[in-house]
């Protein structure tokens, strides 16, 4: 785990995560002039996976208390972001900061009260999950916007950043969420670096320590909560944005929260670089087992046609990372270069 | 602030004998029909039997193993399935089939204990629930893979409807009933009155006291996780007969046990059972209430409740 | 001038009479020593005073303040910081990021919460430990790692739960001369100890713990004079007599597994 943002030499620390971050994001910028444009829809799949793993990495990872809910927030979000634009066209990047405000009140409000009757542990983590069903049923029955039938947003002609719509097959769309996926690793590294990042890993390692050296657990919690659940939404707005559609099952369904804790523990929980590896690992399988189903080889061809292999390629992926790699891939390779160095 | 005394199990259970009347009063003033309370309060308790049970294995699991269990109900979902294929492929009687899904879910139980999850006890609870999780989503997407997403269903020869205080219920749902309220006092017989079962309790309390008196406890482990998982693949067969078999039946009852095991007090057996009965009834009588929303709200909110306001379960000791 | 005041404190565990209506003053500057035996209340009275746990009765005031309804955190940004017993580092912190949170908690500027952790690892001698993961400290260290958290919030009143326990002789010297130190830049000191001969060296006062219950006040030679004294501490009656360092397994005790802090959510019914 990463330490504090506190010490002496934790700066030049950020300095280099952001150099890495800003090299490796101006890399991965140029995809849309390499990729074939089938393969870009996968780029962004992985980076909204990704998002969604910053987010809940903020929360669970450093935080340490962990979510199994975070479809509440991603819902929030695009329901927000397209009940503002289906029914009043207002710009989705307006969507997006509407959505996050009010998952990160719904964040912190339920965060609230689960802290304030002292839910720990798989305690707190059936709590996240009732209150993402809770709102998953609501929006099953939800009459003023007609939750359950399912947004659609409309086509509009042309391109506009301001509408966050382009031709089918634009790279603009996958600019967007990557910078938006940029901005959300830069915040963490910017809250690990202040005095509040020192705080919330020592709340998380102690809570009655932190507090009796005169930290206020209860505020930096949920401000870690409301950072999280911010983050979530807006990966949440992007996606009704970009596929169009959003129905209560795609928007608070427990794949979703499931989703957003895999890019994590894949990749390493509580570390920068750990949700950002995760979700490039994962966000490809379901196209690699399409594309192996659709086609299948001589082997396989039983399969034809089935679905479930995706789910079940990470399934097993995520068990073999628990029990081989409890740290994760990066987590892995990191003490493994610790060790080396030393 | 002044702490009051802890209340008696018997005030305990007159303040729950007292919102249920309440509830009742309110669904009859909501509904205007006594017929459609009894209904609910039949339906209810006939399917909060089968809750009981499948969360008497959950939180067997979790009071000896210290392990929230995500793959229980992709495990009753298995004995689902064994009862769907003998049933209509071998012409079984569907609840004599029960003879092989209990016992081969046991088998299953004790190789994924002994295979894979031992291997983390003792690790983070994030571990833990990520790899009972992983078992799960595995289990159901095989299921999924393997037979389709077609519905299947379990037909019964001899099912008829039932009457009593003007409800109805369909015959499966009582022999299920009977026989969850059967295999529940049998699991609680042999938790008290056997060498396994004391074992098993001492695991329980103290795996380190455990050890030192010379109790297996790794075995007791696998052990409790196999009779856990029996508990769902017993109910996965009870239930066959009238719920539509898909791949993802179980998850439903996975989520309901929480909230009963919760409810029951993690590791509280016979809490389980009782708290099943008071979710299969809040379920019904949400419905109820609240004829616009699911009756799954209900439940959820009861949950979120509990898990503030006594989050060692209504019939658990704070400990 | 009264720093702190204690009155009419108690607190229950389910039954279980932590204390019972304690009350005690303590003047600025000077350094009150607690002894008890084991299970007497000594951590339960520095949970209580501290705001880490609610008392059931009874008020503390801190510097002219009623801060009977603070929160610990308030407490300890006031300047009345306690340690504990068992010794609960930051795990995944260096020693020095351990230390820097703290010191954040009360610096004006970010360059004094830069300077503030290094000074005080110099003075409790974590120096060379610095940039450890504070998981790999041993035990003796751990303990001043507690105390150097504490020093980098600048307390008025320190309250210290068995600092020396778990050292060796020779390594309690040290750490009583910083306490004198810490006394004379102007710091409060209560201290809880089982070693007797470090409570008689220091302490201006001593207050005597029992089964929650203050059975003896006062300076360190009338309080070893008092027969309940002796009576409650039958088994260390020696220690008491010689005046010799308790070095007879008492210290090194850390028993009390549940510091306080697993106490159950408060529930309604
Ligand atoms: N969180 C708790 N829950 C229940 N009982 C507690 C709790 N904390 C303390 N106690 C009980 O309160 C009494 C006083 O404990 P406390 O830790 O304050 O004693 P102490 O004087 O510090 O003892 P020691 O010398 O062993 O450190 C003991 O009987 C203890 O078992
Ligand atoms: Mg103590």
């Amino acid at each position: 785990m990463t330490a504090a943002g506190t010490g002496t030499h934790t700066g030049t620390r950020t300095g280099r995560q952001l150099l890495v971050l800003v090299i490796g994001a101006a890399a991965v910028a140029t995809l849309p002039f390499i990729l074939p444009p089938a393969q870009e829809a996968v780029a962004v799949r992985i980076l909204i996976f990704a998002l969604m793993g910053v987010a809940w990495n903020v929360m669970s990872g450093y935080g340490g208390m962990f979510s199994f809910g975070h479809a509440a927030y991603f819902g929030l979000g695009a329901y927000a972001g397209g009940y503002l634009i289906v029914r009043h066209g207002v710009s989705p990047w307006i969507g997006m900061a509407v959505g996050a405000a009010l998952a990160a009140a719904f964040g912190v409000t339920t965060g609230f009260l689960a802290f304030r009757y002292r839910l720990k542990g798989a305690y707190f983590a059936l709590a996240t999950f009732a209150f993402a069903e809770m709102l998953h049923l609501l929006a099953l029955s939800f009459e003023p916007i007609e939750a359950a039938a399912g947004l659609n947003v409309p086509l509009l002609q042309g391109s506009s950043w301001w509408m966050l719509q382009f031709p089918p097959g634009s790279p603009n769309y996958f600019w967007a969420i990557l910078a938006l996926t940029v901005l959300a690793v830069a915040a963490t590294i910017a809250l690990l670096r202040s005095k509040s990042g020192g705080y919330v890993i020592a709340i998380r390692e102690d809570e009655q320590a932190a507090s009796s050296l005169g930290i206020p657990v209860m505020r930096y919690k949920l401000l870690t909560v409301g950072v999280s659940a911010a983050m979530t939404a807006v990966a949440g707005a992007f996606y009704v944005q970009y596929y169009l559609y959003i129905n209560p099952d795609l928007a608070f369904g427990s794949a979703v929260s499931i989703q957003a804790i895999l890019p994590s523990v894949i990749g390493g929980i509580g570390t920068i670089w750990g949700p950002l590896i995760g979700a490039a690992v994962l966000g490809p399988l379901s196209d690699v087992t399409a594309t192996l189903l659709r086609d299948p080889p001589a082997a396989l061809a039983f399969l034809e046609g089935r679905s479930g292999l995706d789910v079940i390629l990470y399934a097993a992926l995520l068990i073999v990372i628990v029990l081989a790699l409890p740290k994760g891939v990066y987590g892995a390779l990191r003490s493994y270069f610790a060790r080396g160095s030393t | 602030m002044t702490r009051r005394a802890p209340l008696s199990l018997a005030a305990r259970l007159a303040v729950a004998a007292a919102v249920v009347a309440v509830v009742l009063v309110l669904a009859y003033a909501r509904s205007g029909s006594g017929i459609v309370v009894s209904q609910a309060v039949l339906t209810g308790l006939l399917l909060g039997g089968v809750y009981g049970l499948v969360a008497m294995g959950l939180t067997l699991i979790f009071g000896v193993l210290d392990i929230v269990n995500f793959a229980h109900g992709a495990l009753m979902t298995v004995a689902m399935y064994g009862t769907v294929l003998l049933a209509s492929h071998a012409g079984l009687d569907p609840y004599l089939t029960l003879l092989v899904t209990a016992p081969a879910l046991f088998g299953i139980g004790m190789a994924l204990q002994s295979g894979l999850i031992n291997r983390t006890m003792g690790s983070s609870l994030a571990n833990q629930l990520l790899l009972t999780l992983g078992i799960g989503l595995l289990i159901e997407n095989v299921l999924l893979l393997s037979f389709g997403s077609e519905p299947r269903s379990v037909a019964v020869g001899y099912a008829a409807p039932l009457r009593a205080f003007g409800a109805v219920a369909d015959l499966t749902r009582v022999i299920a009933f009977l026989g969850a309220l059967g295999l529940a006092a049998l699991l609680y017989l042999l938790l008290q009155r056997t060498r396994v079962g004391t074992a098993i309790r001492a695991v329980a309390a103290n795996p380190d006291g455990a050890q030192l008196v010379g109790i297996d406890v790794r075995r007791m482990y696998v052990l409790t996780f196999a009779l856990g998982t029996a508990c769902a693949g017993a109910a996965g067969t009870l239930v066959a007969p009238f719920v539509t078999v898909e791949a993802t039946t179980g998850e439903l009852f996975n989520i309901i046990a929480f909230v009963v095991v919760v409810l029951g007090g993690m590791g509280n057996v016979v809490g389980a059972l009782v708290g099943g009965l008071l979710i299969g009834l809040t379920e019904q009588l949400g419905g109820v209430l609240l004829p616009e929303q699911s009756p799954l709200l209900a439940v959820f909110v009861v949950f979120v409740l509990v898990l503030f306001l006594r989050p060692q379960g209504l019939f658990g000791r704070s400990s | 001038m009264t720093l702190l005041s204690v009155r009419g404190l108690s607190k229950s565990f389910r039954g279980v009479r932590a204390l019972h209506d304690v009350s005690f003053d303590v003047a600025d500057g000077r350094i009150l020593g607690i002894i008890g035996p084991n299970g007497a209340g000594k951590t339960t009275l520095f949970a209580a005073v501290s705001g880490g746990v609610a008392a059931d009765a009874g008020t503390v005031r801190f510097a002219g303040q009623d801060v009977t309804r603070w929160p610990d955190h308030r407490r300890a940004r006031a300047g009345l910081v306690r340690t504990f017993q068992l010794m609960r580092p930051f795990g995944a912190m260096t020693v020095l990021d351990n230390v820097a949170v703290a010191a954040q908690v009360r610096a004006s500027s970010r360059a004094a919460a830069l300077a503030a952790p290094d000074a005080v690892l110099d003075r409790v001698g974590l120096a060379r430990y610095r940039d450890q993961r504070s998981t790999e400290l041993p035990a003796a260290e751990l303990k001043r790692l507690e105390l150097a958290r504490a020093l980098a919030l600048r307390p008025r009143l320190l309250l210290l739960d068995e600092v020396l326990a778990g050292l060796v002789p020779a390594e309690r010297g040290p750490v009583l001369d910083l306490l004198g130190t810490l006394r004379d830049e102007g710091i409060t000191l209560v201290f809880v100890e089982h070693v007797m001969a470090a409570v008689m060296r220091l302490s201006d006062e001593v207050l005597v713990l029992d089964q929650g219950q203050v059975i003896a006040a006062g300076t360190p030679a009338e309080v070893t004079g008092d027969p309940r004294v002796v009576e409650a501490y039958l088994g260390d009656e020696a220690a008491l007599a010689s005046g010799d360092d308790g070095d007879d397994g008492n210290d090194g005790n850390d028993g009390n597994d549940d510091d306080a802090d697993d106490e159950d959510p408060e529930t309604p019914c």
